[in-house]
């Protein structure tokens, strides 16, 4: 139908291609990525309006129909994550200029960073689960490849575990593909969903949803494999870990939320309010309390992506339109306000060279607007009201309580407290207190590290504010996904 | 002839997980390897282990076997020989920088490098 939504994928791809040839410049590598990457939020907010004036727009590679060729499609979710992904790559790819090191930037910086792009523009865009494998791995590779940059002990000793568990991952994602092939002889996952609600096999089916969720919830970092994540996340620089905190674990949550309501939605009492909520309740519970134990700025920050990725999939369990809209709301905010916050922590690093929070004190007297963006962006984390989080996870619970889930929901006030608590400990130990800097880290300017932050921060008033178009849209893609026929319709034209 | 296929499968894919979850980085990475194997040998099996030509067009073949999971098989190989020398390589220089190979050994505080 339109040939423009390959976009995201093919122009990041031949982007990173040609960056490739100027390794050695820094100067050209700079100009071309950074003129690349705001194109690229250009052509997603277009394909961002297509989507929403048009519902789904699908497009068949080679001119081969659904279940035979590779399709890509584009509904208001996909085209919403790859909006986002678009506008975190821009803002991380700034922050990285003026942070990355010389040494780094030489070597395939750059390329590969683009490469992470196509990788999770097309896990975003697939109608097909092999195709869905297939970017999974582009995107892993250069994840692999871009979380031992640089190669410090550090980075090597964490980043061996990292590939082995996500290699591990893919053998079972591999052997998931292979199973939903044997029972329903298709890989297109608009047919599937065809065949999985007329097969009537709820067993086997089921087994195979549960292998698909234990793969997914190992790339989104769920109970119980969650572990990797913190560690892995803490040696890159602060640019990338953004980048990763991010996107990476919302590919995983983007890949559930899609499989769950579009293929395995036959038995929703065992897999969404049995599995996948029990899952969810001890990721949030976890998370957090591993977050309100640490004494490292960058640490309590991962293990904060851990509990807010269980948000999201409660909304996914709870498995109501108002419950699936507050989640995709809450990818929304935590998109933004994740990746905020990991680059501020970058710039605090810069200024104080370390990221133990002990270490610091009193920023808030030589870096006002930090301190400040900081503080917006922690109480919208924790969910204080006139900002994002509040309207985000207000849904969620909502619709919990409405749903009878009282024990979720009590865990997900809880966790929002302790969110809380550990946010205002970083505000207290880092921009209060006596202040610890020596005369040059007080004169110290980190102005071109704050702009590209700012636009995040931003993003994170005005979904808060304004919360009642966006709740729309949003409920608007929650009732969309949790209508297969609708997806089904398009992609088979029946 | 499926049956069969699929117990050498789990018997791979058994011993893979045992050489995970040794302490040798090589172990790990030759486990690895096996896994893909068990897993390859499941896709190829799923698809249907009945007879029938190689699925080259020739007139005189009535019954073709099942292209699809020979396609997605291709693919799974080549991204795997990927995946195993680039860890080949990370487990070269974790030996070079770390100078050890057993994983207990690959804890410890962290930072203490640069």
């Amino acid at each position: 139908m339109s040939n423009l939504i390959i976009l995201p994928i093919i122009f990041p791809f031949i982007i990173g291609a040609v960056l490739i040839f100027f390794s050695k410049s820094s100067r050209a590598q700079r100009i071309i990525s950074g003129i690349s990457a705001l194109l690229m939020v250009g052509i997603s907010a277009y394909l961002a309006v297509l989507a929403f004036q048009q519902d789904t727009v699908i497009l068949e590679s080679g001119d081969w129909v659904a279940p035979y060729g590779i399709i890509l499609v584009l509904d208001n979710l996909a085209a919403l994550m790859v909006l986002i992904t678009s506008i975190l790559a821009a803002s991380c790819l700034f922050f990285a200029f003026g942070t990355i090191s010389k040494k780094r930037e030489k070597y395939y910086f750059y390329p590969f960073y683009f490469f992470l792009i196509v990788g999770v523009n097309g896990a975003f865009l697939t109608g097909d689960i092999f195709n869905l494998f297939v970017f999974f791995e582009v995107m892993l590779l250069a994840s692999y490849v871009l979380i031992v940059n640089g190669g410090s002990k550090y980075q090597l000793r964490e980043s061996f575990k990292y590939v082995i568990l996500n290699i591990f991952g893919s053998a079972l994602f591999i052997m998931a593909i292979a199973w939903i092939y044997s029972v329903t002889g298709t890989v297109n996952m608009a047919h599937l969903s065809e065949r999985v609600a007329e097969i009537n096999q709820p067993g086997i089916v089921t087994v195979i949803a549960v292998m698909f969720f234990i793969v997914f919830g190992a790339k989104g970092a769920l109970f119980p494999l969650y572990f990797w994540l913190p560690k892995s996340y803490y040696g890159p620089p602060a640019a990338l870990a953004a980048l990763f905190g991010g996107l990476l674990t919302k590919v995983g949550i983007y890949a559930i939320i899609r499989m769950f309501t579009l293929v395995f939605y036959h038995e929703p009492l065992f897999t969404h309010k049995g599995i996948i909520v029990t899952a969810a309740g001890f990721t949030m519970l976890l998370g957090v309390l591993g977050a309100v134990s640490q004494f490292d700025f960058k640490r309590i920050l991962s293990y904060h992506i851990i509990s807010q990725v269980g948000y999201m999939v409660m909304g996914l369990g709870i498995f109501t339109p108002l419950a699936v809209a507050g989640a995709i709301y809450y990818i929304v905010h935590h998109m933004f306000v994740k990746t905020a916050l990991f680059l501020l922590a970058g710039a605090t690093e810069k200024i104080t060279g370390t990221t133990d929070i002990k270490a610091m004190g009193g920023l808030i007297k030589s870096q006002p607007v930090l301190t400040w963006s900081f503080f917006i962006a922690a109480i919208s984390l924790a969910g204080i009201p006139p900002l994002s989080g509040f309207f985000s996870k207000f849904p969620i619970i909502l619709a919990g309580f409405q749903e009878g889930q009282w024990v979720i929901s009590a865990v997900a006030l809880l966790v929002g407290l302790l969110t809380l608590i550990s946010m205002m400990k970083i505000f207290g130990y880092v921009f209060w207190g006596e202040n610890k800097l020596t005369e040059r880290q007080n004169n110290m300017s980190v102005t071109n590290l704050l702009i590209p932050i700012a636009p995040l921060v931003a993003f994170s008033i005005i979904l808060g504010f304004a919360a009642e178009p966006i709740f729309t849209y949003s409920l608007h893609i929650a009732e969309q996904i949790l209508e297969p026929s609708n997806y089904v319709n398009a992609v088979l034209k029946e | 002839m499926e049956i069969l296929i699929i117990i050498v499968a789990g018997i791979m894919i058994g011993a893979s997980v045992y050489l995970m979850l040794s302490k040798s980085l090589i172990r790990i990475i030759i486990g690895t390897g096996i896994l893909s194997h068990g897993i390859l040998l499941m896709l190829l099996t799923m698809g249907g282990l009945k007879r029938g030509g190689i699925p080259v067009l020739d007139d005189s073949v009535q019954q073709y076997s099942d292209p699809l999971p020979q396609a997605m098989l291709l693919t799974v190989i080549v991204i795997t020989f990927a995946l195993t020398a680039y860890m080949l390589v990370i487990a070269i220089r974790v030996y070079r920088e770390l100078g050890t190979d057993n994983v207990e050994e690959l804890k410890g505080v962290p930072r203490e490098d640069d």
